[in-house]
């Protein structure tokens, strides 16, 4: 092997990857956001709704969930125009992804309702607890604390994710590297270099999460 | 000039498919081998092993499976070989199926109640006899639903093998929807082919999940 790995070109352009480590940081919340508020109205609708809305958020989980995230987003980014609704990369990407980790998220969130048993929203009724307070103290915080590791592992697959947009030129992370790409021809130095930004931003993910789970779940459990 | 979406269009997406389930086997046969030794690797009393196996595992979970694969094809471009998208693929998802089995048949060896190791031991069973007897027989019980269910992942990640040039079913789709700009059409027999491929796969994981809790309920 007579090659010399040279990051020059790729280090040279920093400012460039900073940004679009930035756009990937902004996709990655966004999505999540959005998609945690689609989907506590999904599964409102999924597990309270009439029939048909049951059947076709369960259909439209199932069809999410099995089929790759980048055809979902080619057919959004090619489908949409067609229909006469124009999105730049970016708004396609974003749009993309909330309704990937939307259904995910439905699934998520619903198992964690379904974990709370029905004796225990009545027994908050029997305490004389408000509506609210029986949502607030004995459904919402035990339910949060059953899905919160499934969401948090959702969101680091997100952020990772996220690298497939660059398909559609939207100006995330991997695509900033598709241009230096074209422009230097450094490919494995560019892709080691943004795959080691990856590493570092997931693996901080991964450490701020338990921090936040040990903080805020670590009152006991009854058992 | 625009072709036309017909029967010709629908074969070529269909055959491509072929390509995406060669793709998947290959990955999960050598996926299953690699993460067989990873998850041996991670129990290991060897610090040493168990902590590369733990390095292994750490960069495929925390690296997009895209940046995975240019890794590897343009990484051994360096080495001044050309390489076929297929085999470049194969690698590369070789390896993230390595990482990811390794991981989850881990837990599954670890979820083998330890009396069982103890009794093997008790019984003057060596460690090739008590894995192969008593411990992996036990583990691969627990194992078969989440293995189906990253079954389905898979099949799903090689799809990304489209953005090195490989002609599976994405890519297929790719070419047929520059010729014919029928996105809908396109995409969506796609999706409704990978769909065809995934669902039964996930009812069945889902449906041993299911049958396995209820057991371990009891």
């Amino acid at each position: 092997m007579n090659y010399n790995l040279d990051f020059a070109p790729v280090f040279a352009r920093w400012p460039d990857l900073l940004s679009g480590a930035w756009v990937t940081l902004q996709l990655s919340f966004g999505a999540m956001a959005l998609g945690l508020i689609v989907a506590v109205l999904g599964v409102w609708g999924r597990t309270a709704g009439p029939t048909p809305v049951q059947w076709l958020i369960a259909a439209y989980v199932e069809i999410i969930r099995n089929t790759p995230f980048i055809v979902q987003i080619f057919f959004i980014f090619f489908g949409l125009p067609a229909l006469g609704i124009r999105f730049s990369p970016n708004v396609a990407a974003l749009v993309a992804l909330v309704i990937n980790v939307t259904a995910y998220a439905i699934e998520i969130l619903r198992a964690g309702i379904e974990a709370i048993p029905k004796g225990q929203t009545e027994a908050g009724t029997a305490l004389a607890m408000s509506r609210l307070q029986i949502f607030r103290h004995v459904v919402f915080m035990p339910a949060l604390r059953t899905v919160y590791p499934a969401l948090t592992s959702q969101f680091i697959f997100l952020f990772l994710s996220t690298s497939v947009v660059s398909v559609i030129s939207a100006n995330d992370l991997t695509a900033t590297g598709n241009d230096i790409n074209a422009q230097t021809f450094a490919s494995f130095e560019i892709y080691l270099v943004i795959t080691a930004i990856y590493l570092v931003m997931s693996l901080g993910f991964s450490a701020l999460f338990a921090t936040i789970h040990r903080v805020a779940f670590s009152y006991p459990l009854s058992r | 000039m625009i072709r036309e979406f017909g029967p010709d269009e629908v074969v070529f997406i269909l055959m491509a498919a072929r390509w995406t389930l060669v793709l998947s086997a290959i990955a999960f046969a050598g996926g299953s081998v690699g993460g067989l030794l990873v998850a041996m690797a991670r129990i290991s009393p060897s610090r040493w092993l168990a902590g590369a196996a733990m390095v292994f595992i750490r960069f495929f979970q925390g690296t997009p499976p895209l940046m995975q694969l240019f890794l590897v094809f343009f990484g051994i471009t360096i080495f001044g070989v050309d390489v076929a998208p297929l085999t470049a693929a194969a690698i590369a998802l070789t390896l993230h199926a390595s990482a990811f089995l390794g991981e989850i048949w881990r837990g599954c060896i670890q979820a083998v109640p330890s009396g069982q190791t103890e009794a093997s031991w008790a019984l003057g069973l060596r460690y090739g006899m008590r894995m192969r007897h008593i411990v992996l027989p036990q583990a691969a019980r627990i194992a078969v639903a989440p293995t189906v269910g990253f079954a389905v992942q898979l099949i799903k990640v090689t799809s990304l093998a489209s953005i090195i040039g490989f002609v599976e079913l994405t890519r297929a789709g790719q070419i047929i929807n520059n010729a014919t700009y029928e996105p809908f059409m396109v995409f969506g027999l796609v999706a409704l082919v990978y769909f065809a491929i995934c669902w039964p796969l996930s009812l069945v994981a889902r449906r041993m999940e299911r049958r396995f809790a209820r057991i371990a309920a009891r």
